[in-house]
C-alpha cells in the first residue's frame, strides 16, 4: 500500500512520474524511483515466488541485492534474463516481469505438492534416496529434479543484448557509499587521491536512504545527496552509482558489476551491463551490514519481512508493506522500525522484544518473548507470541523482524582470509590485513550508530591517505545518530515444524541439526550435504545463523564452529558480462593477408590457421566438390604454375655480430656456414629433445638474416629466441624483430614459375643469378621486393615478397598471369596434397611429441656445435630403432580412401591398443599419383618399406590395409626442383 | 594479479605469458650427464612458499621476466630481468 | 614490367566518426626499427638526432613531434615513425612501414573508449603526452601513444586492421550511447 509520505517528506519517489509495469501479465503502476519490489508491494502484491525445493510461497523479504525469494525473469524470447531480483531492479516505463518456479501459475502451483511430502525431503535426501539403480539417476532421477527445483531459466536463444567489459585505475576505491563510504571518499577526494566510489544501489547514501533520522541538522538523505553533489563536481572522482564490486583478487585489482541500462525502457547501443576490472592502490570497504533474520515455525510466509526493508519500504518508496504490523526483534532495530511505522501512521499490531528485561516508551502492544508461529498460506494473517504466560495469537499481514546485524564483510575473505567473532555485537567482523590494502570502516567493520560510521570512513581515509603519500586533512564530522547497539543473541526460537534459515535453498533448522547427528560437524561439510548458502543469497541472510545452530547441535562455540570460505562474486554475476566483448568478431582477433578481400571474391571458402585466414581452394566454373579443385590446383603446380599466398608464415629478421653463432644455437643444423645470397632448411628443437618447428632461412648479408617459421609456431618461435637471446645467451649481440607482417609473400610454383616472373620483374632471372635456394632482391615496376628460390611442393617455385602495401595488388597480378599460363591460384588442400606428395612435414608430423630421428632428419643434427635440444636428444629412448617413425602409406585394400588419426596395426592383427604400431598423420588424395597418399608414423618404419599393414579409424568406421612406402611418393630424386 | 615490469611499470597479468620455473636459464653443459640434465629438463619443485618463476612480457615490451612470487600469499616480492639475472650484458 | 598499386591496412574501413570521438588512419612515410647492438646506444641515438632531430626514446616514452617521432617499442628497441632513415652504424634496422595498422583516436570520450580496450592506467596524470606503451589493445599486442589532450595513437599488425576497427567501432558506440543514457 502506498502512503502519503508526509511522514517524511516524501521519499525518494516522482509522484509527477507515473510508470506502468507488468508482472505475470498484468499490469500496474509505479513511480519513478520505485524498483519493482516496492511497486509491487505499493500495489500490495504479497505473493511473488515459490521457493525452489517446496514450492511454497514467498514474498519480498529484504529491499536490497540480499533477496532470496523475490527472484523474477524479465523480459521474453532471446532477451529473457532469469533470477533478477526483484528489490534491486529500477522500475521503467513497459518493464514486464514474471514469476518463477511455477506451474501453472504462481497462485496454484502444482508442485506445491512436494510441500506435503516434506518429511521426506531432508537434508541429504537425494544422496540417500536416489543411489538405486545406479542407471535411473541420469535418466530419471536427476531430469526429473531439475524440472522440479530450482530457478529461471534462458531462453536458449543466442542474445543479442549489449555488454561490455572496463578497466580503471584509482588510488582509492571505497567500496560502499553510506555515511561511511561517502565520508572516506570526501576526506579522500579533498587531499587530492583519486578516488572511485562505487555503490550497488541507484542512489547514493545506503541506509541514511531509508532511516529518518538526522545528520548534520538536516535529513540524512539531503546530508547525502549534498555530500554526492559535492563529489560529483571533482575531477579526481568518479561516482559509480548501480555498480557492484564483486571480487577482490590479485595485485589489489577489485571485480565490480555495473549494471548500465538495465533501468531505461531503450538503451539504444548502450550495454546492459559492464564488468569492470578496478586497479586501486588502496581500498575501503564501506558496504554496510546486512539485517539476518530469526528461525521459528513457519517464518517463510509472504508478508514476514526484515525490520530493515520495512523501515526502508516506508522511508524511501513510501510504501507500507501491512495495514497492520507485528514486530519482532533482539535489538534496537525492532523498535525503532515501530516508531516509523508510528510516524508513518502505520498499525504496529505488536513490538515484540526476545532480550530480558525489555521494555518499551511506544504506545503499542508490547510483548517479552518470542514470535514462534504464523498463519496465512498465502501471505501473513497472525502471529503466535510465546511469552512467560503462554502462547498469544495476533492478527498482522506483516512481521517485520530483526534478529541483528552481520557486517557485510565477504570481499575481505576473498584472499582467503578468515572474520573474527566479536561478541559485544554477535557478529563476525573484518580482521585487519585480510586483503592487503583494504581497510573496512563503519558498519561492515561493525560500528553500528551513524556517527562511529562517519568517524571510521574519515579515519580510514586518513590512513590511505598516509600510505598513498598524500596529506590528509581531517574533515569536519557532522552530528549524528549516536545509540548504542545492544543485542541478546538469538537464532533460532524452539518449536515443533520447520523454521527457515536458508530461504532460496529450502534449508531449514531441522536439516541442520540433522547433517550434526550424522556427523557432518564441520562447517564446510554441513553447507555441502544441506546445500545451506549454496543458492544464488549464498548464505548472506544464513550462514551466521546455520553455524550459530550448528555450534550449538555440536557443543562448539560459534568462533570455533568457524564460517565457510566466502568467495566471488559478491552478487550474482551474468555470464554475459564476465565475458563482454567475446562474442562473434570478438572472441578472438581476426588475421587478413593482403591477398583476402581478392580471395573472397574468386569465392574461396576461408580456413581459420590460428588468427590467420587462409584460402581452402579456389572453385571454378561447374565444379560441384572441393576435391575437384583441389586435383585442379595441384595440377597447376606441378604442370604450369600456381599461386599461393603464403604471408602467414613468420618471418624473424636477425642482425648482429653473433648472429650466425645464435642462429647456430638455435638450430640443430649449421647457420654460420651458409653462404650469402643462399637459404637452407633448418630444423628447431626444444631442449627436450623433440622437434619444435622448421623452416629456412636466408642469409642475406654478413650479419644479416631472414628466419621463417611455420604459421602455426611463429608466435612460439620468437617467445624461444627472445628467452635464448635474454635468458640463456645474453652474451650473443644479435637484435631480432619479427618481420611478418611487412612482406606479402606469395609461392610462384611450377614448371612455367620462372616464365611468369621474368614477365614481371625489372630485370630477368635465370638459373645463376637465382639457383636453387638462392635469395636476393628484386625490383617490380620500382618496387623493392625479395625473391627466395624455395619450394614446397618439389617444382621448380620462388617465393616473392614485396611491402605489404603492394601485397593485394602483386596477388591479383601473379594470378591472372597463372591463369595465362594455364596455371592460377591455389589454396590450402592442394598445397597440402602437393607437400605429401613430397614427403614433406608439416606440424602434424612434428606436433610435439616427435624427434628429428622420428621424422628420419637425425642427419640434420650437428656433431660439430651444441644446440638447443642436442644433449637430450641423444638419449637412447630418443633414439630406439623401435620408435614409431615416418613413412609413406597407400591404400592397399578394398577400401581406396586413407583417414588422418587412424592407427596401423600388423596385417591380420587385431586391431586393439596392445597390438598398435603407429598412426597417420597426413592424408590426401593424389591426383599426380591417381590414388590416396598418407604420411604416419610406424615402428620400426623405415626398414618395412614395402610390408603391408592394416589401418583401422575406429572412430570413422574405416579400415583398409596399406603398403608402407617411402615418405617422398613423388620425384624421390628432387630433381624438378633443381633444375 | 598485477607484474612491475622493470621496462614497462605495474601491468596487467594478461599481457604476460606464464613458463614454469626460472631453473630453465641455468642450462647445463652438454656434458653435464643425464641426471643433471634430467633434473634440468623435467624435475621441478612444487614449493608451499617463494618460487622463482619465468614470465614473458608478449604483449608489452617482450622482456623475459624472473618473477619471485609465494604461492601461498601470491605476494610477488621481485621482478627481474632474465638478461639481468643471466648476469652477462644486456 | 608491371605497375603495382598500394594499399592502406585500413583501405575501406576509416574514417570513423561515432559521438564526440573520431579515428583515422595515419599514414607514415616510412616506419623504422632501430635497435641498437651492445654498447653503441648513445652513438645510436645521437645519429637519430643527426637524421631527425629527436633522441632514441627511453622506455614507455616518445621524442620528436608529429610525422617524425621515435617511439619505444620494447627491450632496446624503438619505432621510428615519419621519415626514411639512412643506414645507422651499430644498430640493427628493419623496415615496417608496412607491418603496422596506425590509427588516431580523438576527441571527449577518447580514454573512454580505450579503457574499454586496455589494461592500460591512462589516467591523465600517468599516461601523460608524450607517453608510449607496448600493451594490449583488445586481444591484440599494439603499442599506444598519447600525442595530445584528448589523442592518442594506436598500432596493431597490419593483418589485424578489421579487428582494431570492430573492436574500436563497438566502444565508441558504447560511449556514445552512455552519454545519451
Amino acid at each position: 500500500m502506498r502512503i502519503s509520505g508526509s511522514h517524511n517528506g516524501g521519499g525518494l519517489i516522482d509522484r509527477g512520474k507515473p510508470l506502468r509495469f507488468t508482472f505475470d501479465g498484468h499490469s500496474y503502476q509505479g513511480f519513478a524511483g520505485d524498483t519493482l519490489a516496492s511497486a509491487l508491494l505499493a500495489n500490495d502484491i504479497r505473493m511473488v515466488a515459490r521457493s525452489f525445493k517446496y514450492h511454497r510461497p514467498r514474498g519480498i523479504m529484504t529491499a536490497g541485492s540480499e533477496e532470496p525469494n523475490a527472484l523474477v525473469t524479465l523480459g521474453t524470447g532471446a532477451a529473457q534474463e532469469p533470477n533478477l531480483r526483484a528489490t534491486t531492479l529500477e522500475l521503467h516505463d513497459g518493464l514486464a516481469a514474471h514469476s518463477q518456479n511455477r506451474w501453472p501459475s504462481l497462485d496454484w502451483d502444482l508442485l506445491a505438492l512436494n510441500d506435503l511430502a516434506a518429511p521426506f525431503f531432508g537434508a541429504g535426501f537425494y544422496y540417500k534416496t536416489f543411489m538405486w539403480p545406479r542407471a535411473f539417476w541420469e535418466k530419471l532421477y536427476e531430469p526429473a529434479i531439475r524440472r522440479a527445483a530450482g530457478l529461471g531459466a534462458l531462453s536458449g536463444q543466442p542474445n543479442a543484448d549489449r555488454y561490455e567489459k572496463a578497466f580503471a585505475h584509482c588510488d582509492l576505491l571505497v567500496v560502499g557509499a553510506g555515511p561511511a563510504g561517502l565520508m572516506a571518499a570526501l576526506t579522500a577526494a579533498r587531499a587530492g587521491a583519486d578516488v572511485i566510489l562505487a555503490d550497488e544501489d541507484t542512489v547514493m547514501g545506503g541506509r541514511l536512504n531509508a532511516e529518518n533520522e538526522e545528520v548534520g541538522g538536516q535529513p540524512g538523505r539531503e546530508w547525502a545527496a549534498g555530500l554526492v553533489a559535492e563529489l560529483a563536481e571533482m575531477d579526481n572522482v568518479r561516482l559509480m552509482p548501480r555498480t557492484a564490486v564483486t571480487g577482490v583478487f590479485d595485485g589489489g585489482t577489485y571485480g565490480a558489476l555495473e549494471r548500465v541500462s538495465m533501468h531505461v525502457a531503450s538503451p539504444g547501443q548502450a550495454p546492459r551491463e559492464c564488468f569492470w576490472r578496478i586497479v586501486a592502490r588502496r581500498a575501503i570497504l564501506a558496504a554496510g551490514s546486512l539485517e539476518r533474520p530469526v528461525a521459528f515455525q513457519n517464518n517463510d510466509r509472504p508478508g514476514i519481512m526484515m525490520a530493515g526493508a520495512v523501515r526502508a519500504y516506508l522511508n524511501r518508496w513510501n510504501v507500507a508493506p501491512g495495514r497492520s504490523v507485528a514486530v519482532f526483534g533482539n535489538n534496537d532495530s525492532a523498535h525503532r522500525t515501530a516508531a516509523d511505522l508510528i510516524a508513518a501512521g502505520i498499525n504496529v499490531a505488536a513490538l515484540i522484544d526476545a532480550r530480558p528485561g525489555a521494555k518499551t516508551d511506544l504506545d503499542v502492544p508490547f510483548y517479552h518473548g518470542q514470535v514462534c508461529g504464523s498463519e496465512g498460506r498465502k501471505g501473513l494473517e497472525a502471529v503466535s507470541i510465546a511469552t512467560q504466560s503462554g502462547i498469544e495469537k495476533v492478527q498482522a499481514d506483516c512481521l517485520a523482524v530483526s534478529g541483528g546485524w552481520n557486517p557485510t564483510l565477504h570481499i575481505a575473505c576473498h584472499m582467503n582470509g578468515r572474520p573474527a567473532w566479536d561478541e559485544k555485537i554477535v557478529a563476525f567482523v573484518p580482521k585487519p590485513g585480510m586483503v592487503p590494502g583494504l581497510a573496512a570502516a563503519g558498519s561492515a567493520n561493525g560500528a553500528f550508530s551513524t556517527a562511529q560510521c562517519l568517524a571510521q570512513g574519515a579515519d580510514a581515509a586518513q590512513e590511505a591517505l598516509a600510505d598513498l603519500g598524500l596529506k590528509p586533512a581531517k574533515p569536519e564530522i557532522p552530528q549524528a545518530e549516536d545509540d548504542p547497539y545492544s543485542i541478546t543473541a538469538l537464532w533460532s526460537v524452539p518449536g515443533k515444524g520447520r523454521a527457515w534459515l536458508d530461504f532460496q535453498n529450502d534449508v531449514t533448522v531441522k536439516d541442520v541439526n540433522l547433517a550434526a547427528r550424522e556427523s557432518y560437524a564441520s562447517v564446510e561439510h554441513m553447507k555441502r550435504y544441506t546445500t545451506q548458502g549454496m543458492a544464488p543469497d549464498q548464505g548472506k541472510n544464513s550462514n551466521v545463523n546455520a553455524l550459530a545452530i550448528l555450534a550449538d547441535a555440536t557443543g562448539r562455540s560459534i568462533p570455533e564452529t568457524g564460517t565457510t570460505t566466502y568467495r566471488p562474486p559478491f552478487v550474482p554475476l551474468t555470464m554475459a558480462a564476465i565475458g563482454a566483448g567475446a562474442q562473434g568478431k570478438g572472441f578472438a582477433p581476426q588475421r587478413f593477408t593482403t591477398s583476402h578481400a581478392a580471395t573472397e571474391e574468386a569465392g574461396a571458402p576461408m580456413i581459420e590457421a590460428g588468427l590467420w585466414y587462409r584460402p581452402s581452394y579456389f572453385p571454378a566454373p561447374g565444379e560441384t566438390h572441393w576435391r575437384q579443385s583441389c586435383d585442379r590446383e595441384v595440377g597447376y603446380v606441378r604442370n604450369a604454375v600456381g599461386i599461393c599466398d603464403v604471408s602467414t608464415l613468420g618471418k624473424i629478421d636477425i642482425q648482429g655480430p653473433d648472429a650466425p653463432e645464435f642462429l647456430d644455437f638455435v638450430y640443430t643444423n649449421m647457420f654460420s656456414t651458409l653462404k650469402v645470397g643462399r637459404t637452407r632448411y633448418g630444423l628447431m628443437l626444444r631442449e627436450d629433445g623433440h622437434v619444435m618447428d622448421d623452416g629456412t632461412t636466408a642469409r642475406l648479408s654478413e650479419h644479416h638474416y631472414l628466419m621463417t617459421t611455420t604459421t602455426a609456431a611463429a608466435g612460439q618461435v620468437m617467445r624461444h629466441l627472445e628467452l635464448v637471446r635474454q635468458g640463456l645467451r645474453p652474451d650473443l649481440d644479435v637484435q631480432i624483430i619479427s618481420v611478418t607482417e611487412q612482406w606479402a609473400q606469395f609461392a610462384v610454383a611450377g614448371p612455367k614459375s620462372r616464365e611468369l616472373l621474368n614477365g614481371l620483374l625489372d630485370a630477368p632471372i635465370d638459373d645463376e643469378s637465382f639457383p636453387f635456394m638462392g635469395c636476393g632482391d628484386i625490383t617490380l615496376g620500382g618496387v623493392a621486393g625479395r625473391l627466395f628460390r624455395i619450394s614446397f611442393s618439389g617444382e621448380h617455385a620462388y617465393e616473392i615478397a614485396v611491402p605489404a602495401r603492394f601485397g593485394d595488388s602483386l596477388f591479383r597480378t601473379l594470378k591472372s598471369r597463372a591463369e595465362a599460363l594455364g596455371g592460377g591460384a591455389y589454396g590450402m588442400e592442394a598445397l597440402n596434397v602437393l607437400r605429401i606428395e613430397k614427403g614433406f612435414i608439416t606440424h602434424s608430423e612434428i606436433h610435439g611429441r616427435t624427434t628429428a630421428f622420428d621424422v628420419g632428419l637425425q642427419g640434420m643434427m650437428s656433431k660439430k656445435k651444441d644446440f638447443i635440444g642436442k644433449t637430450a636428444s641423444q638419449r637412447p629412448g630418443l633414439m630406439d630403432e623401435d620408435r614409431e617413425r615416418l613413412v609413406g602409406l597407400k591404400p592397399t585394400g578394398a577400401v581406396k580412401q586413407l583417414t588422418a588419426g587412424a592407427h596401423l596395426f600388423n596385417d591380420g592383427a587385431e586391431a586393439t591398443r596392445e597390438n598398435d604400431q603407429g598412426y597417420v598423420t597426413s592424408v590426401g588424395f593424389s591426383p599426380t599419383l591417381g590414388h590416396f597418399i598418407g604420411l604416419g608414423f610406424l615402428k620400426r618404419g623405415p626398414e618395412r618399406i614395402g610390408e603391408t599393414v592394416r589401418m583401422v579409424d575406429h572412430l570413422r568406421g574405416v579400415e583398409t590395409t596399406c603398403e608402407v612406402c617411402n615418405p617422398v611418393f613423388f620425384d624421390p630424386e628432387g630433381g624438378r626442383a633443381r633444375d | 594479479m598485477r607484474i612491475n615490469c622493470p621496462h614497462c611499470g605495474p601491468r596487467d597479468r594478461r599481457e604476460f605469458t606464464y613458463q614454469g620455473d626460472a631453473l630453465a636459464l641455468d642450462r647445463p653443459d652438454p656434458e653435464a650427464g643425464p641426471d643433471v640434465w634430467n633434473d634440468y629438463i623435467h624435475n621441478r619443485d612444487n614449493p608451499a612458499g617463494p618460487t622463482r618463476e619465468l614470465w614473458y612480457h608478449e604483449t608489452g615490451c617482450a622482456a623475459w621476466l624472473v618473477v619471485t612470487r609465494d604461492t601461498v600469499t601470491h605476494d610477488i616480492h621481485a621482478v627481474e630481468l632474465a638478461s639481468a639475472v643471466k648476469g652477462a650484458g644486456k | 614490367m608491371t605497375d603495382l598499386l598500394a594499399k592502406s591496412p585500413c583501405d575501406g574501413l576509416l574514417p570513423l566518426t561515432i559521438g564526440s570521438v573520431t579515428v583515422t588512419e595515419i599514414a607514415f612515410d616510412a616506419i623504422t626499427s632501430l635497435a641498437p647492438f651492445k654498447g653503441q646506444e648513445s652513438a645510436v641515438s645521437d645519429a637519430l638526432k643527426v637524421q631527425m632531430g629527436a633522441a632514441f626514446p627511453k622506455p614507455n616514452r616518445t621524442t620528436g613531434k608529429a610525422h617524425a617521432r621515435a617511439v619505444w617499442s620494447g627491450v632496446g628497441q624503438a619505432l621510428v615513425l615519419g621519415p626514411p632513415l639512412a643506414p645507422i652504424p651499430g644498430a640493427a634496422m628493419t623496415d615496417q612501414t608496412d607491418a603496422w595498422t596506425c590509427v588516431a583516436l580523438e576527441g571527449d570520450g577518447a580514454r573512454d573508449v580505450l579503457a574499454r580496450l586496455t589494461p592500460l592506467d591512462l589516467r591523465p596524470s600517468v599516461f601523460k603526452q608524450g607517453h608510449a606503451a607496448r600493451t594490449e589493445i583488445a586481444h591484440m599486442g599494439g603499442v599506444l601513444m598519447r600525442t595530445g589532450e584528448n589523442r592518442y595513437g594506436l598500432m596493431v599488425f597490419r593483418s589485424m586492421a578489421a579487428t582494431l576497427v570492430h573492436d574500436l567501432e563497438i566502444a565508441m558506440q558504447s560511449v556514445a550511447a552512455r552519454g545519451r543514457l
